[in-house]
């Protein structure tokens, strides 16, 4: 039986022309950017064909982009790296309860360096509402993060709207858009952000690979202390083959985006409406249409999230929840908290993201599956007292 | 993550369900955390002749509810009382760290669930 991946918002499977992009810089054309000779030569063009794809893909310019470890470094460096650089205009950042766990970590850290932090309410959809932003600005505010795309629930930020205000008032503002690149279209110019943190292996890139942009004149204080790389903003020996994959996939899914978010939201609808017309007490979670095209996110009562993908997962159908019980600790997403489910709700929830891999016959498969299972868990639960 | 047995009581739940008119029923957990078990036992001469559960948890709840429940059955009231959720664990081959206190509830079900046979009952021993 093969399997049916709906998990693409943990990690996508590598493309194989990006692979096919990487190997020869993990074997034959190895070489360090910094050196002088062939070797060093060779890698440092195939480093600015990448930057040039990159910047192409998010409407940058080739100086504005700089190579990480992953969306997690490239959080944690501009909200550190930012807050750092204009501590003397002011200690006060402003962000959301439904970050990931890369923003909201290090903004707990920062709060203990002596800045603080307003989270800005979200409505039952995790919609960021810009009135709300306008009047959490103080003079002391310096920084503003918010995601363009939740990776649980899949709501769309108004980035837009929010980075002209921002801009307006003259803050920094940092939004991580590592679920949104190749789902969505992102110009960095049109939002008018300052930063924009990117992970590769969600757009079928390599693991271990992300980026940061930095607009032009924007002041961010180091993460990585050593070498000169990265115009001395982050130090470390260039990642080849891993940077050779971020620009060959970045271009490539940037490249068809429309094609497949439009593919990939048909799909998602009919996910959706099969599950919520099928099973009985389920609702979907985040917004209705201004959603991650290949995103569903739905909780389904009286069962709990990781029993749920166990029996999926026998099924053949790989997916994820936010109940507690998959993250180790004993309080369900923050996420679902966050726009107001209850407690049992939250821990019956399901993520099925779907991926350009997908096709119609998975979501038909997951729906022929899914109904079944729930209800032979429901059967099993003193919640569900109807059985 | 889970060991053969685990996914095997997970796949296969003994004893699942409810016992009518049941002589004790004890429900532990809380959906804030994310298990709630509810366990039914049938008593006669001091031995747990039936046993029935439901849980609402994850893979090692359900698991260690269907284990605890072979465990307990027909066994005196006193033994069954010494069941710890260490010896369940054990008995499926383990269970990863992070899980085990979800494996606490079988034990305190089974022992909410004597008290209150013990409590409708209170000329037995
Ligand atoms: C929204 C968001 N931000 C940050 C990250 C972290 O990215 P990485 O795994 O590349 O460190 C993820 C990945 O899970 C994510 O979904
Ligand atoms: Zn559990």
């Amino acid at each position: 039986m093969s399997r049916i991946y709906l998990d693409h918002a943990a990690t996508t499977p590598m493309d194989p022309d990006v692979l096919n992009a990487m190997l020869p810089y993990m074997g034959a054309r190895f070489g360090n950017a910094s050196s002088i000779h062939a070797e060093g030569r060779n890698a440092q063009r195939a480093v600015d064909t990448a930057r040039k794809q990159l910047a192409a893909a998010i409407g940058a310019d080739a100086g504005e982009v700089y190579f990480t470890s992953g969306g997690t470094e490239s959080d944690n460096w501009a909200l550190k790296g930012a807050a750092f650089a204009n501590r003397a205009k002011g200690t006060h950042i402003i962000s959301t309860p439904i970050e990931h766990h890369a923003v909201l970590h290090t903004l707990d850290w920062l709060q203990k360096q002596g800045f603080t932090v307003t989270f800005l309410p979200v409505d039952g959809d995790g919609l960021v509402k810009a009135s709300d932003l306008e009047r959490a600005i103080t003079p002391e505010t310096i920084l503003v993060s918010v995601m363009a795309a939740n990776n649980e629930i899949g709501t769309l930020e108004p980035i837009q709207e929010l980075g002209a205000l921002v801009r307006e008032r003259g803050v920094l503002f940092h939004t991580d858009a590592v679920q949104a690149i190749g789902a969505i279209p992102v110009d960095v110019r049109e939002w008018q952000v300052d930063m924009l943190s990117l992970s590769a292996h969600k757009f079928h890139g390599p693991m271990g690979m992300g980026a940061l942009y930095i607009r032009k004149g924007v002041s961010v204080e180091r993460l990585v202390h050593g070498g000169a790389q990265e115009r001395g903003r982050r130090a470390s020996t260039e990642n080849l083959p891993g940077i050779v994959g971020l620009g060959s996939a970045i271009e490539k899914a940037c490249g068809g985006v429309c094609e497949n978010a439009a593919r990939l939201t048909a799909l998602r609808e009919k996910l959706i409406q099969g599950i919520l017309s099928a099973i009985p007490e389920t609702r979907l979670n985040g917004h209705p249409t201004l959603r991650l095209p290949g995103n569903v996110n739905i909780s389904i009562r009286y069962i709990e999230g990781e029993a749920l993908l166990l029996r999926l997962d026998m099924a053949g159908i790989s997916a994820s929840s936010g109940s507690a019980c998959t993250s180790g600790s004993l309080d369900p997403s923050h996420v679902l908290l966050a726009i107001g489910l209850d407690h049992a709700t939250a821990h019956g929830s399901l993520r099925l993201s779907l991926g350009t891999g997908n096709q119609l016959q998975d979501v038909e498969q997951t729906l022929a599956v899914l109904p079944g299972i729930v209800e032979s868990l429901r059967a099993m639960s003193p919640l569900y007292t109807r059985g | 993550m889970y060991s053969e047995t685990v996914m095997d009581h997970f796949t296969h739940p003994r004893n699942m369900g409810e016992i009518p008119n049941a002589s004790g029923t004890g429900t532990v957990g809380n959906a804030k955390c994310g298990d709630i078990m509810k366990i039914d036992i049938q008593v006669e001469d001091g031995i747990i002749k039936d046993v029935k559960f439901k849980t609402f948890g994850c893979g090692a709840a359900i698991a260690t509810s269907s284990m605890a429940s072979e465990m307990v059955k027909g066994k005196s009231l006193s033994e069954a009382l010494k069941l710890t959720n260490l010896a369940v664990a054990e008995a499926l081959g383990g269970l990863p760290p992070v899980k085990m206190h979800c494996s606490m509830l079988a034990e305190e079900a089974i022992r909410a669930a004597i008290e209150d046979y013990m409590a409708k009952h209170p000329e037995q021993p």
